[in-house]
């Protein structure tokens, strides 16, 4: 059911103002959000100052600078920090993107605000449990079904097939735009979410995959994929610039057209 | 997102247009003076307020609905046409609404 308010315990609550780095000439002011799971208390948002000349362009430079410099405590994910691995995913000033990806100096006057991905429960700081995310991924079976006898060698595609999962493919299951949909938000239990269908029409769409109907059946569901109101947030959201909403549209429209 | 939301909110409004338009046309067949009575209302700042306010949400919510069925048989997903739809759907509302209702009192002279 839908939430509008933050439950007691998930309301933000003050918050520490870390001191200025010594020496330093021009800096960038972070609010980052900060919840630790183990100490009781509400989440803060927490000031820090980051020396812009002793730091990278981007907001995870600056992250990475203050959990070096300032406060260790600071909890994210991070890995590739080139926006290949999809870890760093969180809430930019109020856009949920990459923040390997995203520089520091595009965020428009003020502080840099960082939030973990929204409506999602929070591990620790800006780590959001995505456990729902991953299962509901790999409840639309993203691996190659066929029933014909494997080939000696590969599965061969047409230049042309093999161009119909160009914008779908280079996915990397971040979560920016599943946690950006407000239908995700209030039914996230149910309906699969813009990352998990732009997977399910890569599957739907490959040539070689011969459970085209099957998939299709797992997902004619008032829930599963008509919660999709074609809101946008997520094709805005998308890091990769991919498509979501005109994926989901596919799907849709594949649906209609094995019935007639 | 937020054209999103005013499409549901117009489509809400709807309802309770379609109930002042119930009770006008339930008015008329009842007799002059539940007509009269219904019609000084609608005719008075507030009532025309009202039905000012229900031009647009019909507007409103026809042309972005449809925008939705574009977007339905799979169009106008590229980020400036899916812009262009969103703005024209709000700005296209607002002006068919004005123009309705220069056009009504142009017609009928503001009775």
């Amino acid at each position: 059911m839908a939430e509008f308010a933050l439950p007691k315990n998930s309301q933000i609550t003050g918050g520490k103002t870390w001191p200025k780095p010594a020496g330093a000439t021009e800096v960038r002011e972070f609010r980052v959000y900060r919840w630790n799971p183990d100490d009781g208390k509400n989440p803060s948002v927490d000031t820090y100052y980051v020396d812009v000349n002793d730091c990278g362009p981007m907001v995870l430079d600056g992250l990475i600078w203050i959990k070096n410099h300032i406060d260790p405590s600071l909890t994210f994910r991070r890995s590739c920090r080139e926006g290949v691995c999809g870890s760093c995913a969180m809430n930019i000033d109020g856009q949920n993107t990459l923040a390997c990806t995203r520089s520091m100096h595009d965020v428009k006057d003020g502080a840099v605000k960082i939030n973990p991905l929204p409506h999602q429960p929070v591990v620790k700081d800006l780590v959001p449990d995505l456990t729902n995310f991953y299962a509901q991924y790999a409840s639309i079976e993203p691996w190659l079904k066929t029933t014909t006898p494997t080939p000696q060698k590969e599965w061969k595609q047409t230049h042309e097939d093999r161009e119909k999962l160009d914008g779908l493919y280079e996915c990397i299951l971040c979560a920016c735009c599943s946690t950006s949909c407000p239908s995700y938000w209030w039914n996230s239990e149910r309906y699969l979410g813009p990352a998990a269908l732009l997977q399910a029409t890569r599957w739907v769409k490959d040539s070689r995959d011969e459970a085209t109907g099957e998939r299709l059946d797992n997902l004619e569901d008032p829930f599963r994929l008509y919660r999709c109101h074609t809101i946008m947030n997520c094709a805005k959201a998308c890091p990769k610039g991919l498509n979501p909403a005109e994926a989901i549209a596919e799907l849709k429209l594949k649906l209609v057209e094995r019935q007639i | 997102m937020i054209l999103s939301i005013v499409h549901r909110a117009t489509g809400v409004a709807l309802y309770f247009g379609t109930l002042l338009l119930a009770w006008w046309l339930i008015a008329a067949a009842s007799g002059p003076s539940a007509y009269s009575y219904v019609q000084g209302f609608m005719g008075s700042f507030l009532g025309r307020l009202i039905v000012f306010g229900y031009t647009w949400a019909l507007l409103h919510h026809l042309l972005s609905g449809i925008r939705h069925f574009v977007w339905d048989l799979g169009y106008g997903f590229k980020p400036n046409e899916r812009e262009t739809l969103t703005w024209g759907a709000l700005i296209g509302g607002i002006t068919l609404t004005v123009l309705v209702w220069i056009v009504a009192y142009a017609v009928g002279g503001g009775r």
